[in-house]
């Protein structure tokens, strides 16, 4: 993926257990504070189809 | 490679008629120079029209998919990796294919070759070095080395690795080849040089699956792309939908690709995208240690846990 040009902090991965919601809690956060940093990605943003 | 046509012949026929297989499958001439096509011998007359030489780029592992018959596959380096791959992955059974081993010496480029010269291309004869290529008013001589395809100019692999029986004997491996400069340059862009370079690189795509469809690791009943319920992936022509088709394939292909360059010759338009799958080959190399179809014994990459697997991007 970060070779065609996502930005390597928009694709993240993690093991969390059921039980380790301090951990959960502390990936979505840097998760969330990592990607908004980027901003939005218009990449994937397709134009409507055009019906005449 | 010269000389190569009068041993397959003989080989084949000696096969056919020793019922040892049920059908030969080779090259023969095609309508056009530089095209030789897929033949599936099964008499004498069909076996005549078999040849070898610079022109055999299509992967002829491509057609041993869920082959009920026995036969016998006319098979160079790339070609007999597949037909390991597709052993392993259990589309073919051994004792079921008679591997004739061709020591290849590379393939030439026909679209190289097409932009090099003017006007049409009347026919295309060959040594072992060099290429002859006439047109209606020039003849004109290539080093075959500056005509190869780039995946047989970065084949560290020419000599079949499996084989029942060989057609000459092994030559030389290129040894000091650089397999991923290109890579590694793309990879040192920054993200949104990448994303440019993609979507320059895909652009001219008419999505007519001709990659796929030449690739022998693409045999899925249905493609992805072709579902409709769910459907994964958009069917027009949208940057956004060809991306994801190429993306995706390659990654189907991730740790399988031997890079035969099959799907870059079968492309109408010319578009690399061999830099996709030699990515993940590259992926495969550096953290594996794996490349594709080299043993019966070994499991694909990612087909097994190491203990030792890297996982550092697990956060």
């Amino acid at each position: 993926m970060e070779l065609m040009g996502i930005e390597p902090d928009r694709l993240h991965f993690s093991w969390i257990s059921s039980a380790e919601s301090t951990k959960f809690v502390k990936v979505v956060k840097e998760v969330t504070e990592k990607v908004k940093a980027i901003g939005p990605n218009n990449h994937f943003i397709k134009d409507t189809a055009k019906v005449a | 490679m010269v000389g190569y046509t009068e041993k397959i012949k003989e080989i084949a026929s000696r096969l056919l008629k020793e019922c040892t297989v049920d059908m030969v499958i080779g090259f023969r001439k095609g309508t056009m120079p530089m095209m030789n096509e897929p033949c599936f011998a099964t008499t004498p007359e069909a076996i005549d029209t078999l040849v070898w030489d610079s022109n055999c780029g299509i992967n002829l592992a491509n057609y041993l998919t869920n082959r009920k018959e026995k036969v016998a596959v006319i098979a160079k380096g790339c070609d007999s990796r597949n037909i390991v791959t597709h052993i392993i992955e259990n589309k073919i059974k051994r004792d079921q294919v008679y591997i004739v081993g061709v020591p290849c010496t590379g393939m030439i480029d026909k679209r190289k070759i097409t932009g090099m010269v003017a006007g049409e291309i009347l026919g295309v004869s060959e040594t072992e070095n060099t290429i002859k290529v006439q047109t209606a008013d020039a003849e004109t001589l290539f080093d075959k080395a500056e005509v190869l395809q780039q995946n047989c100019a970065l084949c560290i692999h020419r000599n079949p690795v499996i084989h029942d029986e060989m057609v000459a004997d092994a030559v030389q491996e290129q040894t000091d080849v650089d397999r991923y400069a290109d890579i590694r340059k793309i990879e040192e862009m920054d993200s949104e040089d990448k994303w440019r370079f993609f979507d320059d690189l895909l652009s001219p795509c008419i999505r007519c699956y001709a990659c796929r469809n030449a690739c022998p690791l693409c045999y899925c009943p249905t493609c992805f792309v072709d579902e409709a319920k769910p459907q994964w992936v958009g069917k027009g022509q949208d940057p956004v939908d060809v991306r994801t088709f190429h993306f995706l394939r390659a990654y189907h292909c991730a740790g399988r690709c031997t890079d035969c360059g099959a799907c870059e010759r079968a492309c109408p338009v010319g578009i690399n995208m061999r830099l996709l799958t030699r990515k993940l080959e590259k992926d495969c190399q550096e953290q594996f240690g794996w490349e594709a179809g080299l043993s019966l014994d070994q499991r694909p990459a990612l087909d097994v846990y190491q203990a030792n697997d890297p996982g550092a991007f697990i956060k």
